[in-house]
């Protein structure tokens, strides 16, 4: 045959290693996909057979406010009732957001706008560092230096929302800080320029134009980071008390979603009601974490209409 | 750069599958998971094991009472070690394992220093743990509000606790820490705070109590004259054969018991003057 | 009100807040590092930790935090950067690329304690790993996988366009290109991402106190064969790490010196991920100056 016709028609290199560099890659994603329903799978076997299998009422479970899940109540059921650490999780999570979003939006300006060569060399190393530090690290630091500090300001104990809600905020400042970053950073140059060239301050035009434009993004990275104080679990659990009740104010103890699973997961036996409540639990903070990122695609395709 | 990470997973995966083949071909070893107010003890006398029985591991992990018992209950583990009987627990088929009791740990409250009570009777404590007294001055103590500190609801220390000081009745929902270093930190830095320890973890930071005057003191418990103990079981599924009875045997052997428990705090099996059964009855050792 | 003064306040604002989160930090290390250093030596970075002497080390668990480490990364990086790749080049735009991103982000704000408990049923149990290194490794992989393939991805899509017109306009195929122009392009990025993922594992506690277990036996450092049961690189060993080793003699250590283990421990792991972080982040600028020839 034509050697000229025959390389034509033959597969070229190329499209072998295309096809191949294409096959693998899809193998990688799979596998993550695979992983992830596997984990959805059992966790949701388990934490849905407290209401079928031990048939309980997942409106009680939701709302009720006691937990005692080896207690029997009048009619016979067990006294699961998750709405006091449904609520601890919201309170440390929105407060520690509410503390951290101006540290990490502040700081993110100062990196990018006000002083980038000072901020990139200084700052956002500091801030990765954070992320480096252990949460059992942060938990006992959280202890030995937070706990007092509350009980010497406001009384009590000093274990509670108020401690949780410290220690929340120093661990996800960095996660909101370097998204906050790239927010910034993705509004185009010419944006600044043409604000400055109208005779707009450095503040003016940081307040009115690059922050406006960055709003989605930085919406984005706070919901991030209250994802993450979401499911937080050793460091908090070491300073919120973890007493399941529901908190009367912000310095008695109180407990989340993960600080009980965590807790009680090693002295329940499997299979047993006591254990599978706790894996009701963890579908909760799975379910809670798709409705974080459904909120952040949310807020992100908005912003993306705008442009 | 690509191709070199990969060619390094490749062969990682290789070595990984070759290694688990040959798993068990140079070494013996079981695995021992559960309680972690005995994984100290075990691990010890894991170590002494090794030293003595070349090439033999044991394996400890820690993980809860919990974990112990549904671990050695599905067989995925050769030792399941709790601080609780298999029958108090709930899902747990006792009569599928055999108890091997190892040694016994006694269990005092402790308070705060600056709460300034040394002794309480079991009426007492009761109404502290049930909530009906909160403040200390009721106790003939400081002008201070009680605190109280449990232990996870399940942990092997608490059911001890409870079983002998509230006998029935529902402990007030408060604090819980699930770990005995946490729970004597906590206590020694809150005014007014009351837990329970094993003896072995009280130190000068904190205080312990005695009840109705009896000190709590390992001769104490050898007598049964201080109420609050607990056996810790180290359960197999079946009886236990090869290294797990040969390290069992070797853990109730005086070279351990006599030598090893005292040093950690646990109280000798083999010097225990009574026997109590799972519901609680007393009987004289012979 | 005066624009140039508001302008004025805000910069001193802003300065304010970013000198806070330094003061943050620096008071967090001066208070690890004040706490931990004087109680760390060489004695105690090699010795074996004693479990109710006083005078115990963390050598053994320092090692196996690194040889965790390295095994996890192996594992993780090229499907991370897998993934990436096709995340970013060959998905397209439709409702199952969302699942799949959504998937990712839920896996990523997974409570480690659920990770490090389906790890075990699987490894542990199911495949019968035991509890070591191995199913350690891959569990963290879990935790680890969503973080990198996020960053790998957001790395790549950050690549101009035109570059990867310019890479298949010299008649290169779609994935030489992503390999030889693109991913170079991103190293930076990418490289930031998994030191920051490193740092993750290497302080990881909670999903590894189930799969890489609670015990430190002794190692033989003199037999590197990965099959002999105490050879420092066998991965079906139970490991003990650095983070975990914290956790455990806080919750139930009974040696006399357990605060200064601690300390002294804690210290250790925040320096070796300061170095660690430092060491990458010039190992990665020096990757960039080679492979793209200079900036």
């Amino acid at each position: 045959m034509d050697p000229i016709r025959e390389s034509l028609l033959k597969k070229s290199r190329q499209s072998k290693v295309e096809r191949l560099g294409k096959l693998v890659s899809f193998c990688c994603i799979t596998l993550i996909v695979l992983i992830v329903l596997a984990i959805f799978y059992f966790v949701a076997s388990r934490g849905l057979a407290t209401f079928f299998h031990d048939k309980v009422n997942l409106i009680d479970f939701l709302t009720k406010d006691v937990w005692n899940p080896s207690v029997k109540d009048a009619r016979g059921l067990p006294e699961v009732g998750a709405l006091p650490m449904i609520v601890g999780s919201f309170l440390v999570t929105i407060l520690s957001a509410l503390v951290a979003t101006p540290f990490a939006v502040g700081g993110a300006i100062f990196m990018t706008e006000i002083s980038p060569r000072r901020g990139m060399q200084i700052l956002k190393p500091v801030t990765e560092l954070l992320v480096g530090i252990p949460s059992v690290v942060y938990g006992f630091i959280g202890l030995s230096v937070v706990v007092p500090f509350v009980r010497g300001i406001f009384g009590g104990t000093g274990f509670g929302i108020l401690a949780g809600t410290f220690v929340l905020f120093v661990m996800i400042l960095p996660t909101v800080t370097s998204m906050s970053v790239d927010a910034l950073q993705a509004v185009p140059r010419y944006y600044r320029e043409a604000s400055l060239a109208l005779g707009a301050t450095r503040w003016q035009t940081i307040y009115k134009v690059v922050l406006r434009s960055a709003t989605p993004g930085i919406l984005t990275a706070i919901v991030f980071g209250m994802a993450r104080a979401f499911g937080e679990a050793l460091a908090v659990q070491m300073v919120i008390g973890n007493a399941a009740l529901m908190p009367h104010n912000l310095v008695s103890p109180a407990s989340t979603l993960t600080s009980v699973l965590t807790m009680g997961i090693g002295n329940t036996i499997m299979g047993s009601l006591q254990n599978n409540v706790l894996w009701s639990l963890a579908l909760l903070l799975l379910l809670m974490s798709l409705v974080f990122n459904l909120l952040i695609r949310f807020i992100g395709r908005k912003g993306a209409l705008k442009k | 750069m690509k191709k070199k990470i990969l060619t390094a997973a490749a062969l990682l995966i290789s070595l990984v599958g070759l290694t688990a083949c040959q798993k068990q071909s140079s070494g013996e070893s079981i695995t021992a998971v559960g309680s972690s107010a005995l994984q100290p003890l075990v691990e010890a006398a894991g170590e002494q094991y090794s030293n003595d029985h070349l090439g033999k591991f044991i394996n400890v992990q820690g993980g809860g009472s919990g974990t112990g018992l549904s671990q050695i209950q599905a067989g995925a583990v050769d030792i399941g070690n709790s601080d609780v009987h298999a029958e108090e627990q709930n899902g747990v088929d006792a009569k599928k394992l055999v108890d091997h009791r190892v040694a016994v740990v006694g269990i005092t409250p402790v308070v705060n220093k600056k709460v300034g009570v040394t002794n309480l009777s079991f009426a007492q404590l009761k109404a502290i743990f049930t909530g009906q007294v909160t403040n200390w001055q009721q106790l003939g103590g400081a002008d201070l509000p009680i605190v109280l500190v449990n232990r996870a609801a399940g942990s092997g220390t608490r059911v001890t606790f409870e079983k002998w000081v509230l006998q029935g009745s529902q402990a007030k929902q408060a604090q819980e820490q699930d770990s005995t270093g946490m729970v004597r930190q906590i206590v020694a830095a809150t005014p007014g705070a009351i837990s329970y320890l094993a003896f072995s973890y009280v130190d000068k930071s904190i205080a312990a109590v005695k009840i109705n005057h009896v000190a709590p003191t390992d001769e104490n418990v050898l007598t049964n004259k201080w109420k609050i103990w607990s056996y810790e079981h180290m359960y197999t599924k079946g009886k236990p054969t090869g290294l797990t009875k040969d390290f069992i045997a070797y853990v109730l052997s005086p070279k351990i018991q006599e030598k090893v428990l005292p040093r950690l705090g646990y109280i000798s099996i083999s010097q225990m003057k009574v026997e109590r059964d799972v519901s609680g009855h007393v009987t004289r050792r012979s | 009100m005066n624009v140039r003064r508001q302008d004025k306040i805000a910069t001193v604002v802003l300065y304010l807040i970013s000198g806070t989160i330094i003061l943050i930090l620096a008071a967090l290390l001066l208070y690890i590092l004040a706490a931990g250093l004087p109680h760390v030596s060489w004695h105690f970075l090699t010795s074996p930790a004693r479990a109710f002497e006083a005078g115990g080390g963390i050598g053994i668990q320092l090692f196996n935090s690194l040889y965790l480490l390295v095994l996890a990364m192996l594992i993780s990086m090229p499907v991370s950067l897998g993934a990436g790749i096709y995340l970013s080049e060959y998905a397209k735009k439709n409702w199952r690329t969302t699942f799949v991103q959504t998937a990712i982000e839920i896996l990523s704000s997974l409570p480690s304690v659920v990770v490090g408990l389906f790890g075990f049923l699987i490894f542990v149990v199911q495949f019968k790993f035991g509890f070591s290194i191995l199913s350690g490794a891959l569990a963290l992989t879990f935790f680890n996988l969503p973080l990198l393939t996020r960053n790998v991805e957001e790395s790549l899509a950050s690549v101009q366009g035109s570059q990867r017109e310019a890479g298949l306009a010299l008649g290169l195929s779609r994935f030489e290109t992503v390999t030889r122009v693109i991913v170079p392009e991103a190293l930076p990025g990418i490289t930031t991402g998994m030191i920051l993922g490193a740092g993750r594992v290497f302080g990881e506690a909670a999903a590894l106190i189930y799969t890489a277990g609670q015990s430190a036996p002794a190692l033989d450092f003199s037999n590197w064969n990965p099959f002999y049961i105490a050879s420092p690189l066998n991965p079906l060993r139970p490991a003990e790490t650095l983070a975990v080793h914290i956790w455990k003699i806080n919750s139930e250590g009974i040696m006399p010196d357990v605060a200064a283990v601690s300390a002294g421990a804690s210290a250790v792991l925040v320096i070796v991920v300061l170095l660690f972080n430092l060491s990458a982040r010039w190992f990665g600028k020096w990757l960039f100056k080679k492979m793209t020839g200079g900036d």
